[in-house]
C-alpha cells in the first residue's frame, strides 16, 4: 500500500510543475488584465494614469445601460455590429467546418494521386497572414479587380464589394419585389436597431470577408480532421465493409461519430475565432460602408483608443465575452445530447455493435 | 478514410504512400470505382484552382505598374517590372519589419510547442490536485476574446516596465491555450500502455514526457509548430498595443497601414501585393518543410 501512495505525491509536484509555466504567463498577461478590464468597464477612468488609481471612480453599469438602452448612436453602434458578426459567424462557422471536412476526406483518401500537391493547394491560405490576405482580398474584390472581371465573362456584373453596404438577404428580397420591410418589422427596434435591419443579412463587404474568413480557416481545420482520421482504426471501417456499407453510409455512421471530439473542436475554434474579427476589418475596411462590417471587437478598439471611452470600449469587449461563452456551452450541450442518443440507438442495432463499441471506448477513456 | 491497417503503411517505410501501387488485393475493387474516381479528381482540381489563383495573381500583380494592375488584374503584365520590390526595400521601413517579426516567431515557436506540450501533456496524463480547475481556466481563458485585453494587456506591459519592447511583445505569446488543448486531446488519444511500461522500468516523470511521449507526438507537434508560427507571424492585435516605435514594428502591423493607404497617393496595388507576397514567404518555407510530416503520422507504436 505504501507503494501505492507514493507514484500519486510525485506526479502532484510534477503535474504542477508542468503547468506552471502556462499559468504564469495566462495569469499575467490574460487573467489579471481581464480582472483589470472588468474594473475599467464599472469606471470612468479616462485613459490618464493608472486605472486603479484613486481619482478613477466606480460608475455602476452606467457603461453597459448606455450599450444596451438609452437610444444613444453607441448603442445603435454596438447593435449594428453584433448584428454584422453575428451574420459572420452564422455564415463562417457552419460552412468553414463542413469544407475543411469535406477537404480531409477527399485528401486522406487511400488512394489518391497528388495527394500532396492538393494539401499543399489547400492548407495554403492558412499560412498565410491575415493583414497580407486582406490585402489581397481588397485588391481581388475591388470595383475593377479580378473577382468581377472574371463574371463579367460569364456575363454577370459584379457588385462594388467592399463599396456595398446592402444586406444580402434584403438583396435577395428585392428580387421578389421586396423594396421594404413590412410596418411590424420596420417599426420595432432592438439594440436601436430594427428588426428589418437585423434580418438584412451581412453586407455585400461582410460577404467578402466571409469567403475570405472559409478560404484562409478551412486549411488549417483540414489538418485536424486529417490528423484526427489517422488516428481511427481501420478495424471498424473494414468490419462495416465487410457487412456490405457503402463509402457514404460508412463516412456517417463509422467516421463521422467517432470523428466528434475532432468536430467539437473545430466547432468550438471556429465559434470563438469568428465573433472576435479585428485584423481584417483594422487593415481592409475599418468598419465601413455604412459600419455594415464594423464588428464589436472592433468597436471596443476604436471606442477605447479612438474615442477615449475607455469603460464603454471595455465594456463592450464584456459583453463579446458572455456572448462567446454562452453560444459555446449552448453549442457543448447540444453536441452532447446528439452523442447520447445516436448512441443508444445504435445499441439496439447488432450489426452497429462494433462500431457503438468502440465510440463508448473512446468517449468513456475522456 | 483509412482502408489499409496503419502498420501495413509504416510497415513498408515508404516516404510518399501515394507513390506506391494499391495492394493486388483492391486492385478489383480500384476498378469498379473509377467513374467516381474522374468525378473525385475533377471536384479536386476544380477547388484546389479556387484556392492556388489567388496567390497567382498576388504574385502576377506585384510585377505590374499601377495602372497595369488596375486596368487588367486578370492577365500576365503588360511589362514586368520589380519596381514594386524595389520601392519596399530602399525606400520603407520594410526590412525592419521583417526583421521584428522573424524575432518574434522564433521566439514564440520555441516557447509554445515546450510549455503548450508540458501543460497538455500534464492536463491529459498526470494525476494532480487541481488538474480539473487549471483545466476548466483554461477552456474559459480560450474563451476570453483577445480584443477584451487590448486595453489592459497595454497597462499591464506598461507596469512591468515592457511597454515597447521585445520582451513585451513575446513573454505574453509565450503560452497559448488552444496549443494547450490540442496537445492535451492528442496525448489523450495515445495508448498509455508504452508509458506504463517506461515507469515500471524507473523512468521519472518528465523524462517519460521527453524521451516516449514527446516524440510520439511528433503530428501533433508539428501541428503546434505550424499554428504557433503562423500565429505569432499573424499576430496583429497584440502588437498594435504592445509597441510604438517605428524599430519594433512588425510586417503584420507595417502592411496594415501600408494597406490602408497612408504612404502616398493612388492605391499602390503593386507595392502592397508584393510586401503582402513576401510576407507570405517564411511560412509557405515552413509549411513545405514539414508538410510531409504531416500526412506520414508515426502514431501506431501500440496497436491494440
Amino acid at each position: 500500500m505504501a507503494g501505492r501512495k507514493r507514484p500519486p505525491r510525485r506526479q502532484g509536484a510534477a503535474g504542477w510543475l508542468f503547468v506552471s509555466p502556462t499559468i504564469v504567463v495566462l495569469g499575467l498577461f490574460l487573467l489579471v488584465p481581464v480582472l483589470m478590464a472588468l474594473w475599467v468597464s464599472f469606471s470612468d477612468w479616462s485613459g490618464v494614469g493608472s486605472p486603479l488609481s484613486s481619482g478613477v471612480k466606480f460608475v455602476g453599469t452606467k457603461n453597459y445601460q448606455q450599450l444596451l438602452s438609452g437610444g444613444s448612436l453607441a448603442e445603435t453602434n454596438f447593435g449594428t455590429s453584433l448584428r454584422n458578426n453575428a451574420w459572420y459567424v452564422v455564415f463562417v462557422v457552419p460552412i468553414q467546418t463542413a469544407v475543411a471536412l469535406l477537404l480531409a476526406v477527399l485528401v486522406n483518401r487511400q488512394v489518391l494521386r497528388g495527394r500532396g500537391f492538393f494539401r499543399t493547394a489547400f492548407y495554403f491560405p492558412s499560412v498565410t497572414s491575415s493583414v497580407a490576405i486582406t490585402v489581397l482580398w481588397l485588391f481581388l474584390f475591388s470595383t475593377t479587380g479580378a473577382v468581377n472581371k472574371a463574371l463579367s465573362f460569364i456575363g454577370v456584373h459584379g457588385p462594388n464589394w467592399f463599396n456595398d453596404p446592402d444586406g444580402i438577404v434584403h438583396l435577395a428580397l428585392r428580387l421578389f419585389g421586396v423594396d421594404r420591410g413590412p410596418a411590424a418589422l420596420t417599426g420595432h427596434t432592438a439594440l436601436g436597431v430594427s428588426w428589418w435591419d437585423w434580418f438584412a443579412g451581412p453586407s455585400v463587404a461582410m460577404s467578402a470577408f466571409i469567403m475570405m474568413a472559409v478560404f484562409t480557416t478551412s486549411g488549417t481545420f483540414m489538418l485536424l480532421f486529417i490528423a484526427a482520421l489517422q488516428n481511427l482504426s481501420s478495424e471498424v471501417q473494414e468490419a462495416a465493409m465487410m457487412d456490405g456499407a457503402n463509402g457514404w453510409q460508412r463516412f456517417w455512421r463509422i467516421t463521422l461519430p467517432q470523428l466528434r471530439p475532432t468536430l467539437f473542436t473545430v466547432l468550438t475554434l471556429g465559434l470563438i475565432g469568428t465573433w472576435q474579427v479585428f485584423d481584417q476589418i483594422y487593415t481592409g475596411t475599418r468598419g465601413a460602408p455604412d459600419n455594415t462590417t464594423v464588428t464589436p471587437s472592433y468597436l471596443s478598439y476604436t471606442t477605447a483608443f479612438g474615442s477615449q471611452q475607455w469603460g464603454q470600449g471595455a465594456a463592450i469587449a464584456f459583453i463579446l465575452f458572455v456572448i462567446i461563452v454562452v453560444l459555446t456551452l449552448v453549442q457543448r450541450s447540444v453536441l452532447r445530447e446528439r452523442a447520447v442518443s445516436k448512441r443508444r440507438m445504435r445499441l439496439y442495432d447488432p450489426a452497429r455493435l462494433t462500431g457503438a463499441a468502440a465510440t463508448t471506448a473512446k468517449e468513456t477513456s475522456r | 478514410m483509412t482502408s489499409t491497417p496503419l502498420a501495413d503503411r509504416i510497415g513498408t517505410g515508404a516516404p510518399e504512400p501515394d507513390s506506391k501501387a494499391p495492394p493486388p488485393a483492391r486492385a478489383g475493387r480500384h476498378r469498379a470505382l473509377m467513374p467516381a474516381s474522374i468525378v473525385l479528381y475533377v471536384a479536386l482540381i476544380a477547388i484546389a484552382v479556387i484556392y492556388v489563383l489567388p496567390f497567382l495573381i498576388n504574385v502576377v500583380t506585384a510585377f505590374k505598374t499601377e495602372p497595369d494592375a488596375t486596368a487588367n488584374p486578370l492577365a500576365l503584365p503588360v511589362n514586368w517590372t520589380t519596381a514594386a520590390f524595389h520601392t519596399l526595400f530602399t525606400n520603407s521601413d520594410f526590412p525592419t519589419w521583417v526583421k521584428n517579426s522573424f524575432i518574434v516567431a522564433v521566439f514564440v515557436t520555441a516557447g509554445r510547442v515546450f510549455f503548450d506540450s508540458l501543460a497538455g501533456y500534464a492536463l491529459a496524463r498526470l494525476d494532480f490536485r487541481g488538474r480539473n480547475v487549471v483545466f476548466a481556466l483554461l477552456v474559459a481563458v480560450m474563451a476570453v476574446p483577445s480584443v477584451v485585453l487590448m486595453i489592459p494587456k497595454f497597462l499591464v506591459l506598461n507596469q512591468f516596465g515592457m511597454y515597447d519592447s521585445y520582451a513585451g511583445m513575446i513573454i505574453p505569446l509565450l503560452v497559448d491555450a488552444a496549443g494547450v488543448f490540442i496537445m492535451k486531446n492528442f496525448f489523450e488519444s495515445i495508448p498509455r500502455s508504452v508509458e506504463e511500461q517506461a515507469s515500471i522500468d524507473g523512468a521519472g516523470t518528465f523524462r517519460v514526457f521527453w524521451s516516449i511521449v514527446l516524440p510520439m507526438a511528433r503530428p501533433a507537434l508539428v501541428t503546434i509548430i505550424i499554428l504557433s508560427f503562423q500565429g505569432s507571424w499573424n499576430e496583429l492585435p497584440h502588437f498594435i498595443i504592445s509597441t510604438q516605435s517605428p524599430g519594433l514594428t512588425t510586417l503584420t502591423k507595417g502592411v496594415a497601414s501600408l494597406a490602408s493607404g497612408q504612404l502616398s497617393s493612388g492605391n499602390q496595388y503593386p507595392i502592397k501585393l508584393a510586401a503582402a507576397a513576401i510576407m507570405t514567404i517564411p511560412v509557405a518555407v515552413l509549411f513545405f518543410v514539414f508538410q510531409k510530416r504531416i500526412m506520414n503520422s508515426s502514431d501506431g507504436a501500440v496497436k491494440e
